[in-house]
């Protein structure tokens, strides 16, 4: 979770740093020290169990889980066991509900950095830093249903600002359980967990490889083990990492250096109150209130920011071009974005000067294609859109004398096209209308023009 | 009394770092004898003491203890000195940062003169666990000082020192302060911050003083209680003037005694002892009844399933890999775990550690970790119906007198009861005091232990002066 500080010392909760630059004697497990809960890191885990659908525990415990392991300071880890601090929450992937059992915070591990030459070391920068682990129900039917609910799991959490859920950096992290059922009855076979997936992908393909994999054991009638396997990217498969034998007995008890976590009514009802519409809820809005298509409302409910941007723009584009807007944010923004390899949030273009291009646009000041070189000159200097079309002088022709001026003379100019016009060929005036905006150099109004044309060569009938 | 001294520190008649210095000779000279210290701190404490008395001529104020030499049980950190526990495992071990009461030690202008030696881990009753030794009882040097505060009792009884701190899991400061025949209080669960404290059993810890006087403690208490935001299980409840009212006496006063703690096991003269003790307080004015905590059977068991539990835990980061013990050679991380673990740790501390390691097994948690946290419920009830009646409860400290070294070494459930009338007060949260009450025909001291309900220590201080006062 994003947080200033580790969930139970001062220090830095920061991705990225020299190794071991932030610890302390607390997150490094020396004798003496006691943890301290850290509250931003409580109204995190709150807004997480809220955008999870969770009812939050007013009172919840942290316990100690026991095993030794070099990146576990102290050879316990500060979780949550008996009363974890969410509950019964539930996501909805495309109508169908993964119910969402728990929710608890817990303190993360440090990290092993293996070297050559078999040396190990250790960086206690992520020691202590706070996480939430979220544990559904066996309600995922399917490796392709786990990737979609891990989007949308991804999707719910950044929009409620508690984790970028990146899953390079370790900021989302998956164990997938599965088991085969036979296809007459919901009785769940005997389950293997899959860890070390690196991407969504990776937890999909993992899943597909470990379900053929059981299949062909019980279709051998063999018996599946209930184990812990590792996934293997590389080479595409799981392999047994321990057996059930091998299995940890976490002796979890009440960790007695911290009292229950009590959260006031009030502050869940603030936190309640600060929650931001989710994606379906404000793909729902964008489809009903701005006519927009549910492809369009789904691309930009993608990301947040993204969403934010648009409604920003919204206000000075007209809530009657959220089309036209819409399209000028998923296709030549978001395009621009991507073709550049640069964050959303990085992006030049203020969302105000995107609106007032878009309203520029329909009220005819300038031509789609003017607005083209309008946008690419507001990403290059950022510079609002009137300032550039009054700087290289692109304003739009929209005078009816003066572009009935220019249509009759491209009339007298191209006779063989008149022709074929009257001859029912109709579809030559994109010609015509070609050779007045090469007259123009694009500055007439394209559809007055179109106009023009056509009511000057219906005069000639 | 600490208080003279003191004064005539902070008045400029006596240097500060003349006091150090004899302390540090007689810490020095007694340490062949009976080995109260891991470290003295020579060099650091007439640095220190110069520094008070610099303060004195400038005209400062050094602070409610100023100047005065004490020793600090060895479990407690004070930055850049080393803290072993006693231990093997951290025999090596630098403090990286200050104990909270440490820090509230010195700055209140104490003078830490030594760290002391005490059960490994402060787990054992007799100091004989040390990796360092065992400590001598100076009243008698063929007998044990108690423990596991062993060093600390040692080095007050023996006027090395002008206080301690010791630490209480199951009775740590009360029993070895009993047997040394020196003033020992175990403050209410979450009196003194635990930060900075080598954590042995979470819930039941406490750091506590050890002084020759009752007026000693209650102004060291002063100084080392209060709310610490460091640890989340302090009690912010505002330090009282212990000091004040210590010699109010104990006129109008109930107190009871727990028939269970009078019973089998307890010797002839210690029981006969708590009795005169308690006629005296009753000419002081004091009336006298007994009561019943009828859980008081269950206590030490319990206590050897919780106090191990938590110590399974809080003693696994020995593991020599960030510090500690680290021996070579290993195969693999496994056998590196194995070989830190088994020659860093004593025998006792192992056989807690199986312990509570086993109570918290999947599939026994039940059995023994929840009974006995029920169990300890029930205990403090007891407590709560016995204080609904009486303001304070006397009791024997300890069922003997200090007995000789190695003579419970094979007979662990005797060691381990000697800590029956002691543990009950750690499971409660509840303070108690353990106060001299006369010697018995040996000439080995005896000790009374009064009990309060949570933070009564003020009661509990105007009860042991009172008592202190019969056998001065």
């Amino acid at each position: 979770m994003k947080t200033e500080s580790k969930l139970f010392c001062g220090c830095q909760n920061k991705y990225g740093s020299p190794p071991n630059t932030h610890i302390c004697p607390v997150c490094t497990g020396q004798p003496g020290v006691l943890p301290v809960m850290n509250e931003k890191a409580m109204e995190q885990a709150v807004r997480a169990s809220l955008a999870l659908g969770c009812a939050v525990n007013r009172t919840s415990v942290f316990a100690r889980k026991q095993y030794f392991y070099p990146d576990l300071p102290k050879n316990y880890q500060i979780s949550q066991y008996k009363i974890p601090l969410g509950e019964n929450g539930a996501l909805y992937v495309d109508g169908e509900k993964i119910s969402i059992e728990r929710a608890h915070l817990e303190e993360d591990a440090g990290k092993l950095v293996h070297s050559r030459g078999g040396i190990t070391k250790i960086d206690y920068n992520r020691g202590g830093t706070p996480l939430l682990e979220i544990v559904t129900r066996p309600d995922i039917k399917s490796p392709a249903q786990a990737a979609d609910y891990l989007k949308i799991l991804r999707q719910r959490l950044r929009y409620a600002g508690v984790s970028d859920c990146d899953m390079e950096k370790g900021s989302l992290r998956c164990d997938a359980n599965i088991s085969l059922s036979p296809g007459d009855s919901d009785r769940l076979g005997t389950k293997t967990e899959v860890k070390n997936m690196n991407s969504f992908k990776g937890v999909f393909r993992a899943l597909e490889y470990e379900a053929k994999r059981q299949e062909k054991v019980l279709t051998e009638k063999g018996e599946v083990m209930q184990e812990t396997r590792l996934w293997d990217e590389d080479s595409s498969v799981t392999k047994t990492m321990r057996t059930k034998e091998e299995a940890h007995d976490y002796r979890y008890f009440p960790d007695p250096d911290l009292p229950p976590l009590v959260i006031r009514q009030e502050k869940i009802d603030e936190i309640k109150v600060s929650m931001p519409e989710f994606p379906s809820q404000r793909k729902k809005r964008l489809t009903e209130k701005f006519k927009l298509s549910e492809y369009d409302a789904g691309v930009l409910t993608g990301e947040k920011e993204v969403v934010d941007y648009f409604e920003e723009a919204l206000e000075t584009a007209g809530y009657e071009n959220a089309k036209k807007l819409s399209n000028w944010v998923t296709v030549e923004l978001m395009g621009r974005v991507n073709s550049e390899n640069v964050q959303f949030c990085d992006q030049p273009v203020k969302p105000e000067y995107m609106g007032k291009m878009v309203f520029l646009i329909k009220d005819g000041t300038i031509s789609g294609k003017m607005a083209k070189k309008v946008f690419d000159i507001m990403w290059d200097e950022g510079k609002p859109p009137e300032e550039i079309i009054r700087e290289k002088g692109m304003k739009q022709i929209t005078s009816q004398d003066k572009i009935s001026d220019i249509c009759g003379k491209a009339i007298e100019e191209n006779p063989e096209l008149v022709e074929k016009y009257l001859g029912g060929k109709t579809g030559v005036i994109g010609a015509l209308v070609g050779s007045v905006m090469r007259e123009t150099k694009g500055q007439a109004n394209p559809k007055l023009v179109n106009e023009k044309l056509r009511q000057l060569l219906e005069k000639k009938k | 009394m600490i208080k003279e001294t003191i004064e005539k520190i902070k008045q400029g008649r006596l240097k500060s770092a003349r006091v150090v210095e004899e302390s540090l000779k007689k810490a020095r000279q007694g340490q062949s004898r009976y080995n109260s210290y891991i470290t003295i701190l020579d060099e650091k404490a007439m640095q220190r003491a110069d520094y008070i008395d610099d303060c004195v001529k400038k005209g400062e104020d050094p602070g409610p203890l100023a100047g005065i030499p004490v020793a600090v049980k060895d479990n407690m950190l004070y930055r850049g000195t080393p803290m072993t526990c006693a231990s093997e495992m951290l025999r090596n071990y630098i403090s990286p940062y200050t104990a909270t009461a440490v820090k509230k030690l010195l700055e209140a202008g104490a003078v830490i003169v030594a760290k002391t030696n005490m059960d490994e881990f402060a787990m054992g009753s007799s100091g004989e666990t040390s990796a360092f030794g065992p400590v001598r009882n100076p009243i008698d040097t063929e007998r044990i000082p108690g423990g596991s505060s062993s060093g600390s009792a040692a080095a007050v009884a023996a006027g090395e020192v002008m206080g301690a701190l010791g630490s209480d899991t199951g009775g740590s400061v009360r029993q070895p302060a009993s047997m040394c025949g020196v003033v020992g209080l175990k403050p209410t669960y979450g009196m003194v911050s635990r930060y900075g404290l080598s954590a042995f059993a979470s819930s039941l810890d406490q750091i506590g003083p050890l002084t020759g006087k009752v007026e000693d403690a209650a102004r060291i208490l002063k100084v080392i209680a209060g709310f610490d935001q460091k640890d989340s299980t302090s009690v912010d409840i505002g330090v009282s003037d212990y000091v004040k009212d210590v010699d109010k006496g104990v006129d109008g006063l109930k107190v009871g005694i727990p028939k269970e703690y009078m019973g089998e096991g307890l010797s002839g003269e210690v029981r006969q002892r708590v009795e005169n003790t308690a006629q005296k307080l009753e000419r002081k004015g004091a009336r006298i009844r007994e009561i019943s905590l009828k859980s008081a059977e269950y206590a030490v068991a319990v206590y050897y399933i919780i106090g191990p539990a938590e110590a399974s835990a809080n003693l696994a980061r020995y593991d020599g890999i960030r510090y500690g013990l680290r021996p070579g050679n290993s195969k693999n991380l496994k056998e590196q775990y194995k070989k830190a673990r088994k020659e860093g740790f004593g025998a006792e501390v192992k056989r807690r550690i199986m312990l509570g390691t086993y109570v918290l097994s999947s599939g026994y948690y039940d059995e023994y970790y929840s009974k006995a946290q029920r169990v300890r419920k029930l205990i403090k009830e007891d407590f709560d119906e016995a204080f609904s009646g009486v303001d304070l409860i006397l009791s024997p400290t300890t069922p003997t007198t200090a007995f000789k070294l190695g003579e419970k070494s094979d007979d662990l459930i005797g060691m381990y009861m000697s800590d029956v009338y002691t543990v009950s007060c750690n499971l409660a949260g509840i303070p108690a005091i353990s106060v001299p009450a006369g010697k018995d025909s040996a000439g080995l001291p005896i000790g009374c232990q009064l009990i309060s309900p949570s933070f009564g220590e003020a009661l509990l201080f105007r009860g042991a002066r009172q008592i202190e006062k019969f056998y001065e």
